[in-house]
């Protein structure tokens, strides 16, 4: 959606999120924390409920026509996440219920059988709660060990730190693409490069990547790419575990149930082929059908026109909150994305959180399930401001006001 | 903004930058550690019990303004309390924030101006974060008693 000049046409975009029409407190809606969850436009909340009224059954294995609708629109969504992700085939793409439910499928599927007593992941620092919690489960189950790279101040990877960790014990390495509480863009090209010289697979958490970078699993050689639909302006309760074919067809089944077998008897049961063999159960139909929308409405817009738009508010919230003698910005890493997490001088960040809301004006404030990263920087939580497609330099200028307001109110 | 300054009265604000009876107590008769998993807000309270009364309340942690002047006024209101009067300033100031009235709640006093919390549900829990360990700490105390 670009105007005659070329250029991002930001308000054309917003007109197509129908949320934008309401007020919070009498002041027209500010929402700064897609970082949790995007808004969605308007083609995916009809498309989904268009689905609903016209075309809605279970999907597969059905013979009549509302089934054979529902399966086509199912399946094709799943062509759209592969052509997103540039994978290679359909069977690499695995509807789950999000990010999480995908590393946990990689942990349990993938590196369960294959660990051994002393055996090593190795994650990162600023990883999300859903990052670290399935490997150490993991790793309680075979004797493994989990292995974290450090950050340094500025919210960076120690990448020397990385390359001294990467051993001939380490059976998979699984790194944030872009970080959830700093914004941090990591360097997953040259992870991914120096972890197969080595062998080694890598797992790239992409929840906060898809929205914000293209992404191209074929070009970064990448094994396993997760993220969710709800960041991607899609609905919520559906995610992707992109995973190389070869890496899948030698996985056992995550979960047993409906749809991933070929036939049952209790002899025996013969699983399902790639990629059914893990959606066990009837999968989120509408789910992946508003995601698969989601999807051809980002490219509408463009992925990359999407990322030089949010980078330009990225770095203009950095200028604007910085200039604030009692505003700190927790990560200030060389390449950012998507938010900008801070905290001010005595107020704590649910004081700000609440105070912002009364102006109208959605931010995070917490931990952002990075508990790590917070004791990293030894604090407690920030108040993050996170953008989408939709998000303009007014909304940041709003927010800064309202920050000075807090201080003023706090100081 | 006006329900801003209903719920960030001057009194919360003041005790928020300057709370009083903060920091470790050396010694003390009990001692409990609270936190609010939900935001990592954390909280230290300790206690002096001498003859059934509350002769001095401390406490220490990381929390909102609301966790920390809540906090604050609490150790000011329980200081020379028996312990029955401490259990029902706690039972009273509960029932308040969450709208509850039962026929022996004790008046508020002071503590009333941190009713304006009620109006944030998910902030209650920040006003009563210090008061759910400070009813920890005491109970330690009892059963030491009772134990004897």
């Amino acid at each position: 959606m670009s105007d005659s000049q070329g250029t991002y046409d930001v308000e054309a975009v917003r007109s197509r999120f129908p949320i934008f029409s309401r007020e919070v407190h009498g002041k027209p809606l500010c929402y700064l924390d897609s970082g949790a969850s995007a808004q969605q436009p308007d083609v995916v909340i009809d498309t989904v409920s268009q689905l609903h009224s016209d075309q809605y059954s279970n999907v597969h294995r059905g013979v009549h026509t509302l089934s054979m609708e529902s399966t086509q629109l199912y399946d094709g969504a799943r062509e759209k996440v592969r052509a997103y992700l540039n994978a290679n085939s359909l069977k690499e793409i695995i509807f789950t219920r999000g990010a999480t439910e995908s590393v946990n499928l990689v942990a349990q599927s993938y590196a369960r059988p294959k660990l051994q007593a002393g055996d090593e992941i190795l994650i990162t620092h600023m990883e999300h709660h859903s990052n670290i919690v399935p490997w150490q489960l993991v790793c309680e189950q075979t004797g493994a060990v989990l292995k974290v790279v450090p950050i340094n101040d500025r919210g960076e990877l120690e990448m020397d730190a990385f390359y001294e960790l990467l051993s001939e014990r380490t059976k998979l390495v699984g790194l944030v693409h872009i970080s959830n509480a700093l914004g941090t863009v990591n360097p997953i090209e040259e992870v991914i490069e120096s972890a197969h010289a080595k062998g080694i697979p890598v797992l790239v958490d992409g929840a906060q990547g898809a929205p914000h970078a293209p992404v191209d699993v074929q070009a970064l050689d990448v094994d396993f790419y997760v993220f969710s639909g709800h960041k991607l302006y899609g609905p919520t309760g559906i995610g992707v575990l992109y995973g190389k074919e070869s890496l899948l067809e030698a996985m056992p089944p995550y979960q047993g149930g409906g749809d991933m077998i070929l036939s049952v008897r209790f002899e025996g049961t013969e699983y399902n082929t790639l990629p059914y063999r893990f959606e066990a159960g009837t999968p989120n139909i509408s789910g992946a059908v508003g995601l698969g929308r989601a999807i051809d409405f980002v490219n509408e817009i463009g992925i990359e026109a999407i990322a030089v738009h949010e980078d330009a508010l990225v770095a203009y919230a950095t200028e604007q909150l910085s200039a604030i003698e009692e505003v700190t910005i927790i990560g200030t890493a060389e390449h950012r994305a998507g938010l900008v997490s801070f905290v001010i001088e005595g107020v704590h960040p649910h004081d700000i959180g609440t105070m912002l809301d009364s102006y109208g004006i959605a931010i995070r404030a917490g931990h952002h399930c990075a508990q790590p990263v917070m004791e990293r920087f030894g604090i407690a939580a920030t108040a993050r401001a996170s953008f989408g497609m939709y998000s303009t330099r007014e909304e940041v200028d709003r927010l800064v006001d309202a920050v000075k307001k807090v201080i003023g109110m706090f100081a | 903004m006006d329900g801003m300054r209903e719920l960030y009265q001057q009194v919360i604000l003041d005790h928020n930058k300057n709370p009083r009876n903060y920091g470790a107590m050396e010694n003390p008769d009990s001692f409990a550690h609270g936190n609010n998993p939900l935001c990592g807000d954390t909280i230290d309270v300790f206690l002096r019990i001498g003859n059934g009364i509350v002769e001095a309340v401390q406490f220490e942690g990381a929390g909102c303004a609301i966790c920390t002047s809540s906090a604050s006024m609490m150790t000011e209101a329980l200081t020379g309390k028996s312990e029955a009067e401490a259990e029902a300033l706690f039972k009273s100031f509960h029932h308040a924030l969450t709208d509850v009235a039962e026929p022996d709640d004790v008046p508020l006093g002071k503590l009333a101006v941190l009713l304006g919390v009620k109006d944030y549900p998910v902030r209650v829990k920040c006003a009563t974060l210090a008061w759910h360990t400070f009813e920890a700490a005491l109970k330690r105390v009892k059963n030491d008693v009772s134990t004897e």
